[in-house]
Order: C-alpha cells, then structure tokens, then sequence
C-alpha cells in the first residue's frame, strides 16, 4: 500500500522521498490508527459527542437563565466548577512534567511513552481555563481581565501562568511531533495539506535534527519550573484569602504534588486505553506501568505525608474558626468524601501497589481510577467546606449539592476530553515514531557507552602474562 | 478627605430590622421568596446575623447584630478582584462597579464576613413594587456581586445640592438609609476622620469594638457593645 502512495502521478507528490526520513516500516503498526478507521470509532465519537451536547445545553441554560440554575448560594459560592479547574489543571501536570523529567535524565524507556503523556496536558488545561470561564457570572466580559486586569488578584497570576504553561506544553507537544508528521506527509495519503503545513518543511538533515534536538531539551527544561508554577498559583487563589483551611502555606507544594500524582494516574489510566483500544502491548509494554505504578506509588506517599501535615498542624494549633472546617472534613457532613478519599488516594492504592503480583497493568489501572476519584474528592473538600461554614454568620451553614447542569458540565468535560484524545490519536502517532526509530538505531550503543563511564576503568597488569598474587 | 464610617450601639438596637427594610427599599433589593431564601439566595445588604461575641463565659449573651458591609479599611474582597471591579475609594467607601464585574465570585469568598451578594438570576419585583425603585440606584443585571455601598448615591445627591448652593457639604447632610431610619437611634453615620464627629467620638468610647477584629481588616462600621 505505501509502495502505491509514492508512485501516485496525479498528486505530483514527490514519488522518492527525501532519503533522510526513514519509512515507518517496522513501526507501521504507530499508522494503524491513522489509516484505518472502523466502525468502533464512530460508536465512540457518536457517544462522546452526545454526552457533550448535554453540557452544551445544561451550559446554554445556565447562560440564559444565570448560575441560579447551580447548586450555589451563599456562602458556598464556588462548587463544582472550581473544583473541576483545579482537578483538570492537576491533570495536566503529569504530561509535560513527566515528560520532561524523563527527556533530562535521558531514560530510555521514555520513548514509547511521552507523546501520550504530552498530549494529556495540552488537551486537559483546555478544560481546566474551561471551567474558569463557565464559572463565570459575566463570561460575555471576559476581556476584562485583558482590560482591566489588577496584578494583585492572584485569579490574574493564573490567568498569566496557564497562558504561558497552555503555551509552553503546546509547543513541548509540537515540537518532537514534527519528524513524525514528516513521516506521514512523505508515506501516507490522507490529510497531505495538512501535514505539509505542519511539518514545516522537515527534511530530516542532520542540521534539521541537532536544532530540534537542542529546542526539545530547552523547552523540557523551561518547562518545569513553568509547570510547578502554574499548580503553585492555582492553590495560592485559595491560600492568599484569610478563610479558615485555606490561608495556608503547605497548599502551594501540596497542590504541586497533589497535581503530579493526579497527573500519573491519568497517564496509567490513558496509556491503558491506548494499549488496549490500538493493540499497542508491544509498545507500551508491563515495564512501562511498573515504572509509573512505582512513581505512583512514590506520590501516594507524598500525598499521605502533605495531607497529614496539614490536618495535624490545623488540629494541634484548634482554632475555633479552622476547627470548625476540620470537625466538618473529619466527622461532618464531609466525612464520606474525606474518607473515601483516604482510602481511595491512599490505602486502596498503596495496597495494589506495593505487592509485587497485584502490581500488573490491571492494577495499575484500578489504582489510578482510585486516585483520581479521591483526587477529585480532595479537591471538592477544599473548596466546598471552607465555603460553607465562614466566620460570619455564625452557625450559617447552608448545605451545597450540584445540580443537573453541573454533572452535565462534568461528563462533558470528561467527554470532550476523551474525543479530542481520540481525535489526536487519528491524525498523529500517539507513540512518537522517530523517537523509537531513533532508539532501535543509536541507544543501545549509547546506552552501552554511557554505562561504561559509569564504572571504573578496569585494571590492566602491565605484564599480562603474570599470574594475580606473584610477585615480581 | 472625609472617611465615612458608621457606629452601631448594640445596647440601644432592638433588632427591629428597620434597617434591613430600609435598605431593601433604598437599593433596589429584589425580594426571592422562601425557595431561594433557604439555598442562600436573598439579598440583604444590611442583614441580622446571629452573634456570640458578649457576655462572660459560660453564659454569653446570645444576640442579632445588624450587619452592613464593614467597609474595611483593609478589605481581602479589594485585594482579590481581578478586573477592579470592587475598589476602596479616597473617602473610604469600599465601592462595586457593576458594570465591570465578570463574576467571578472571589471577592466574596474572601470578604470574611460573608457580605457579598451575587445576582443568581434577573432580579424580579412583583407588580406594586416595581413601580417603585429607586430611581438613584442602578438595578444590577444577573451575573454580577453587589454589596452595601453605604448609600453613595446619598453621598453624590447631598455633593450636587451643595454645589448647587455654592456651599460646602455640611456635616449630617449625607446619611445612609439605615442609619435614618433605625428608630432606637443606634446607628450613627459620619465623618470619622472628624475629631468632632459624633460618630467619631462614639468610636473611640470604651464600647466600641470590631468584628473579627484580630484578621486586620480594620472596619469602618463599629459596634458598641452592651452596658454601661
Ligand atoms: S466587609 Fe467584606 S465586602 Fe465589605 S469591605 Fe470588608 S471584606 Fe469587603
Ligand atoms: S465577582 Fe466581580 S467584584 Fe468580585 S472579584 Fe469577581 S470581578 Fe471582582
């Protein structure tokens, strides 16, 4: 089939490609999914769109009728949609930071796995400054904050910092995509315009790959102080107020680690799918998951160490207005959240993970679900009860629960999500193929290379022939 | 510069909640009706919050403390607004631009105490009362927050008339609805930069205290406490 592609005259195409980009011939199994579309494809596409369109229209009736059709009230004046921004900014973490930790300190087994990560983080934020807006009372007035934006108001440092990291990670995704969409203008037939577009004349000359070598490995790095930054500030809406559990100056590294165990989880959860909807086991494979399953494992306990830091500082320093919230988390109409989130972030997770035989791919999975699921519970027990009980009035607590729009607006996010994921999938690789063709070729060598630097240089005895031990 | 402030003296309110009607009728508050009211949704500007804060232990005195926004001197809701939409003016008056709030809500999770009000829907007044707003007061669309503003618009009509008259603005020519109509007298409003001042001699009395005084945000409405 390819052989045909090269030799169509009509198209005028370069019938001999540039010899520099190597044919996807090993890897042809990356291009299943892009050239190949089933009847599965469309279920799913019908489905999520459907899903979607019920946001669409729990969205359009809030917009008409105002965000009196929400659960809100005073004083729980954010609900749902905050929380869903600073869950789906959490997500995002994982992708770039990832990514680019693994890019730095050149793990190999990297390879297969940082483009779908990647892509995580650019279609996520999407939803994250999403949420912002339908929270918004005045969307229609959302240039405001160009046209009168105050410096001061820490809702402007997130504006700034996720435009920045929005763009950021968007070029981090590009960038290394670029090879691989060489490859699909030069050997595949579908959407030529656009991957001539987007491929911006990629030759692959050595020239061509030391410039993009050397941009790639100076965005990774750019962009985790960028990443840590944005999580930074997303909590700081909370922790600059002086509300009760939420002036707090753990929440900036708490958010941070909380959004990077969020973050792998998700990647768990999407590199599964992937695995299983396109067949993938060669690429991604049980090494892959055992790595991550250990890196999250590593951050079930960093979130069990920052949670406890927390409550424990606010119940040894028993400030009645902090108290209040606590009791509310603890024992409160917030316990079940607070409790399953402890199971589900911690013990549930820790209890797969730490066993060798349960820590299989399926595990991974059912311990990443888990995760997010307590993720999102640890983001709702941030800003619901710290609402619902202020200082003044006293003994004012009127209870939130989300109405229909709001789980509406919630599935569509999570479907519109997933279809922009899907979509990525049919018009780029989601395992980058230069990336591995590059590693088939050079990084056995340079591995083997680079592992004997790490050793001592062996001892030779000038006279070879002379038995150890013998003196001379 | 005059800084406008106001005192409450707790031993003379009987929490009548003249003031809370006044204010209602003075800004163009829309009534809600009971199913809005039970999920947080009236607006009252100037409200009777239940308050602890007397009496010795372990009998404190149980009480209704009216409650307008305290026009901080140092409000957290100023701080936090992203588009300016809420701003502290030279006078001190803590003030709301409606027609540049987007919405967001955070100046009231941060007002601490919870005097923010935010238009959940497009205000509704049943028939009689619609004939009769306010005209001085802008009628907020849905979407935005709004909040006492000490009745600036008294403020601007009592600046007019004096310009008017060629004449400074003389002291007790601008009043806030609730303070006029508390009929215990217990709401004094005025200069407080005015040594003079009634309102400032009765915030500095041994009375006189601030809410949650300790978050420093320094009110300028100020209570006095019982007794004496
Ligand atoms: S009482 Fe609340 S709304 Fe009024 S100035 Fe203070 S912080 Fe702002
Ligand atoms: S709701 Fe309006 S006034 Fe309040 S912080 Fe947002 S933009 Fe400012």
């Amino acid at each position: 089939m390819m052989q045909h592609v090269h030799t169509d005259p009509r198209r005028g195409l370069p019938t001999a490609p540039s010899s520099n980009i190597r044919p996807p011939i090993e890897d042809i199994k990356l291009l299943e999914p892009i050239l190949y579309t089933g009847p599965k494809f469309y279920i799913t596409v019908v489905c999520l769109l459907a899903v979607i369109a019920l946001g669409v229209f729990a969205y359009m009736t809030q917009y008409r009728e105002g965000l009196g059709v929400t659960g809100l009230g005073r004083p729980v004046y954010w609900g749902f949609y905050i929380t869903n921004f600073v869950f789906f900014i959490g997500i995002s973490h994982a992708g770039t930071l990832i990514s680019a930790i693994l890019r730095i300190v050149g793990a190999e087994w990297r390879r297969t796995i940082t483009r779908s990560a990647e892509v995580i983080t650019v279609m996520v934020i999407l939803f994250g400054v999403g949420n912002i807006l339908i929270d918004l009372g005045r969307p229609d007035r959302m240039l405001n904050v160009v046209l009168f934006g105050k410096l001061r108001s820490p809702l402007l440092w997130d504006v700034c910092s996720i435009t920045v990291y929005l763009t950021m990670s968007t070029t981090y995704l590009y960038l290394p995509l670029i090879p691989d969409i060489a490859i699909l203008r030069d050997y595949t037939t579908k959407h030529r315009w656009l991957y001539r577009m987007l491929a911006l004349g990629w030759t692959g000359t050595p020239r061509q790959h030391r410039v993009l070598e050397l941009l790639i490995s100076v965005m990774a790095i750019v962009v985790i102080p960028v990443a840590v930054s944005v999580h930074t500030v997303v909590s700081f809406v909370f922790a600059m107020t002086i509300q009760p559990m939420w002036h707090s100056a753990i929440f900036g590294p708490y958010f941070v680690v909380g959004a990077i165990f969020s973050g792998i989880a998700a990647l768990i959860v999407a590199m599964a799918l992937i695995r299983w909807v396109y067949d993938l086991g060669d690429y991604l494979k049980d090494l892959h998951f055992n790595n991550l399953s250990l890196m999250l494992l590593v951050m079930c306990f960093a979130w069990f160490y920052f949670t406890g830091s927390e409550f424990l500082t606010t119940f040894y320093g028993n400030e009645p207005a902090h108290m209040g919230i606590f009791w509310m988390k603890i024992s409160g109409p917030y316990a079940p959240h607070f409790w399953v989130m402890v199971a589900t972030c911690f013990v549930i997770p820790v209890a797969i993970l730490c066993n060798k035989r349960t820590r299989t791919i399926l595990g991974a999975v059912i311990a990443s679900i888990c995760v997010n699921i307590g993720m999102y519970l640890e983001r709702f027990i941030i800003v619901v009860p710290s609402l619902s009980q202020p200082r003044l009035p006293h003994a004012e607590s009127i209870p939130y629960s989300p109405t229909w729009v709001e789980w509406s607006i919630l599935a569509a996010c999570f479907a519109a999500f997933t279809l922009l994921y899907v979509l990525f999938t049919k018009l780029f690789p989601i395992v980058s193929i230069w990336e591995v063709q590059e590693g088939r070729e050079n990084s056995i060598a340079e591995v083997t290379a680079r592992l004997k630097t790490y050793l001592p240089e062996p001892y030779v005895p000038e006279d070879k022939e002379q038995p150890i031990g013998a003196t001379p | 510069m005059a800084k406008w402030g106001m005192v409450i003296d707790l031993d003379r309110c009987t929490a009548c909640q003249g003031c809370v009607t006044a204010c209602q009728a003075e800004n163009n508050l829309p009534p809600t009706g009971a199913v809005e009211a039970d999920r947080g949704r009236n607006y009252t500007w100037m409200e009777m919050i239940p308050f602890s804060g007397e009496g010795e232990h372990p009998k404190p005195i149980e009480r209704l403390l009216p409650r307008p926004c305290l026009h901080c001197d140092n409000p957290p809701c100023v701080k936090v607004c992203p588009v300016g939409a809420t701003f502290k003016n030279e006078e001190g008056i803590v003030g709301q631009i409606f027609s540049r709030c987007i919405g967001c809500r955070y100046c009231t999770t941060a007002c601490p105490y919870t005097a923010r009000y935010f238009n959940w829907s497009t205000p509704k007044w049943p028939a009689p009362m619609s004939d009769h707003l306010n005209p001085d007061v802008s009628i907020r669309p849905k979407g935005v927050v709004e909040k006492c503003t000490l009745c600036h618009h008294r403020l601007q009509n009592a600046r007019d008339q004096a310009r008017a008259e060629n004449r400074p603005l003389r002291s007790g020519e601008y009043v806030t609805a609730c303070a006029e109509a508390c009929p215990a007298g217990a709401m004094v409003f005025g200069d407080m930069s005015n040594p003079e001042s009634e309102v400032s001699k009765l915030a500095h009395s041994r009375r006189a205290f601030k809410l949650l005084e300790d978050l420093g945000t320094d009110p300028k409405v100020i209570y006095l406490r019982e007794g004496d």
